[in-house]
């Protein structure tokens, strides 16, 4: 009685687990608690879900049984808002257990962070800011990101930030910066493109030069989103990272030229504000399969062309 | 040597680009931060504007997500003014917004222009122990059966463990009517309340359940919270109120599912 009693047991504790959906060449959407219900009766969605992980941090209820209804049936991608990896301060081992606790539960296909910080002393100001380029920022922001991946035992993709304002005192560029902290870290990145759009505009750079110093090779994840329009003190276009609307036009050609170079890469289409139906949203996640499909065929016929 | 090294350091901490660029973000009064300038010489105030208004914006939309029906009760644009003053005042501590805010009922009483709606503070109290109960533990409730467990001789010193979620919120005004009513997109209708009211928070499933407490019953359930027995909780709220219900009141404690399990007494 016990030898069969015991195996059954052990399979039940291995069916908590949650099936590996594989996350490759899928394009995804941030996940909504208001759309949930119309995912879940929608038989012919095929993406992936990316969750901010603080907004599952609480001990339970409803946020964590819809995650748990998602992850069950599709790839998730778990995207951190507030390590505060960019600043000079200390990690705060309460929220880093915290996220390591979420990526044990959910084992999600991808796992990201932000080249940036949101908190001082103890203050949480909930935006993404800005740091200096430095030999000094880059030593610490490599040791916050090596404490982060010893902490949840696998590496994370890291994210470019979308800034307003420069430092003076930078020493290095952007994708400078990021190259040394992949080379340092090991850590894998995560293209915002309308971030780089949004940065090459209000810098006054061109977004396919900072492409081309990008390390591509790294990349692990795409985010796509919408962006709004105001005027620096000059005048001039200043575009604000305002996730509010669809993807501009500009960002689309960026993204076929991405992917035209790095194969179908995992992308995320964000709408955090000013939130549409889901059908809006999905239309977007189509349009971002639709090029990653034709690209993956692309390779596809290359190959077997290589073959023959 | 060392040491020097070590405070120069140390110094170095403490006036970095944070702590440059924070004390404005909250405070339209103090000048840029020196750290930062626009690119190729261009100026940095409306850029460095776009971070004060993220900042600020976010986390009075924060406030607006937690407290619905207060600001139904208030209008927008008077939520808003308020709840820039207490963002400003007592911004968060925790990356999780979803703990923000536990000050703003006691800021909302001693807000000047509320003082006309002294229930106001209350309401957010019903509002802010809401989201409390959706986020906490996922715990079963106590069952009628696991109750009737203990011999009724042993009841009187039995004590109750509360469910992570259960929360009581006590008003001197028709607070949870007042909730109610502004809680839902309906149309307000007349609220006829003008009674205290205590409320009882709870969270059995996936729902938050909002009850009003019977005479006596919030002095009977914060007694058996705070860890004291049947017998002395319901002693309590039978000096408070001579109409105590105690059957009806240990019925609801069971069907609200404020608490997981009883401990029979010795």
């Amino acid at each position: 009685m016990n030898e069969l009693v015991i195996p059954r047991a052990a399979r039940a504790l291995a069916d908590l687990r949650f099936p590996a959906h594989s996350i490759a060449g899928l394009a995804g959407t941030s996940l909504k608690p208001e759309h949930l219900l119309s995912i879940l009766a929608d038989d012919t969605q095929s993406g992936f879900f990316e969750a901010h992980a603080e907004n599952y941090m609480g001990a339970g209820g409803p946020p964590h049984h819809s995650l748990a209804l998602i992850r069950r049936d599709y790839p998730v991608s778990l995207h951190g808002v507030c390590m505060s990896i960019g600043g000079p301060q200390s990690l705060d081992k309460t929220h880093l257990a915290r996220f390591k606790a979420l990526i044990d539960r959910y084992e999600p296909a991808l796992v990201s962070e932000h080249l940036a910080w949101s908190t001082h002393n103890t203050t949480y100001f909930n935006d993404l800011l800005p740091l200096p380029y430095t030999a000094e920022t880059l030593a610490r922001v490599a040791d916050h990101i090596d404490q982060v991946q010893e902490v949840i035992r696998r590496p994370i993709l890291l994210e470019n930030p979308s800034t307003y304002v420069v430092f003076p005192q930078s020493t290095m560029s952007e994708t400078d910066f990021i190259r040394r902290l992949v080379r340092r870290t090991g850590c894998g990145l995560l293209l915002d493109i309308n971030n780089v759009f949004v940065s090459a505009t209000n810098h006054g750079y061109s977004a396919l030069t900072y492409l081309a110093d990008f390390p591509l090779d790294h990349i692990g994840e795409i985010h796509l989103a919408g962006h709004a329009k105001q005027a620096d003190d000059e005048g001039e276009l200043l575009l604000i990272d305002s996730h509010d609307g669809p993807v501009a036009d500009a960002v689309w050609i960026l993204f076929e030229i991405v992917i035209g170079q790095c194969g179908p890469i995992p992308t995320l289409v964000e709408w955090d504000s000013a939130i549409p139906d889901w059908p809006i949203l999905k239309a977007e996640a189509v349009a971002a399969q639709a090029i990653l499909d034709r690209h993956s065929q692309i390779l596809m016929s290359g190959r077997a062309n290589a073959v023959r | 040597m060392q040491s020097v090294d070590r405070q120069i350091h140390f110094l170095g901490n403490r006036r970095s680009y944070a702590s440059d660029f924070t004390p404005a973000l909250l405070d339209p009064e103090r000048p840029l931060p020196s750290v930062v300038s626009g690119p190729n010489g261009k100026a940095a105030g409306k850029r460095y504007n776009v971070y004060r208004n993220n900042v600020t914006v976010s986390l009075i939309n924060a406030l607006a997500a937690t407290f619905p029906a207060t600001q139904r009760i208030t209008g927008v644009d008077f939520f808003r003014a308020m709840a820039r003053f207490h963002v400003r005042a007592t911004p968060p501590t925790s990356p999780l917004l979803f703990e923000y805010g536990h000050e703003f009922p006691t800021f909302i009483e001693r807000y000047e222009y509320a003082q006309a709606m002294p229930w106001l503070g209350d309401v957010a109290r019903i509002e802010r122990a809401w989201l409390d109960a959706y986020h906490a533990a996922d715990e079963t409730p106590l069952s009628p059966q696991g109750l009737s467990s203990i011999p009724p001789e042993r009841l009187a010193e039995s004590i109750l463990t509360t469910h992570p979620a259960t929360r009581i919120v006590c008003s001197g005004f028709p607070a949870i009517s007042i909730f109610a009513a502004n809680r839902k997109d309906n149309p307000v209708s007349q609220i006829e309340a003008s009674e205290p009211e205590d409320a009882l928070i709870t969270r059995p499933g996936f729902e938050v359940v909002v009850r009003h407490l019977p005479l006596g019953g919030a002095v009977f359930l914060s007694h058996l919270i705070a860890g004291k027995t049947l017998g002395s909780a319901a002693s309590a709220a039978f000096e408070e109120n001579s109409q105590f219900d105690l059957p009806a009141s240990i019925a609801g404690m069971i069907e609200s599912g404020a608490f997981t399990s009883v401990t029979q007494g010795e």
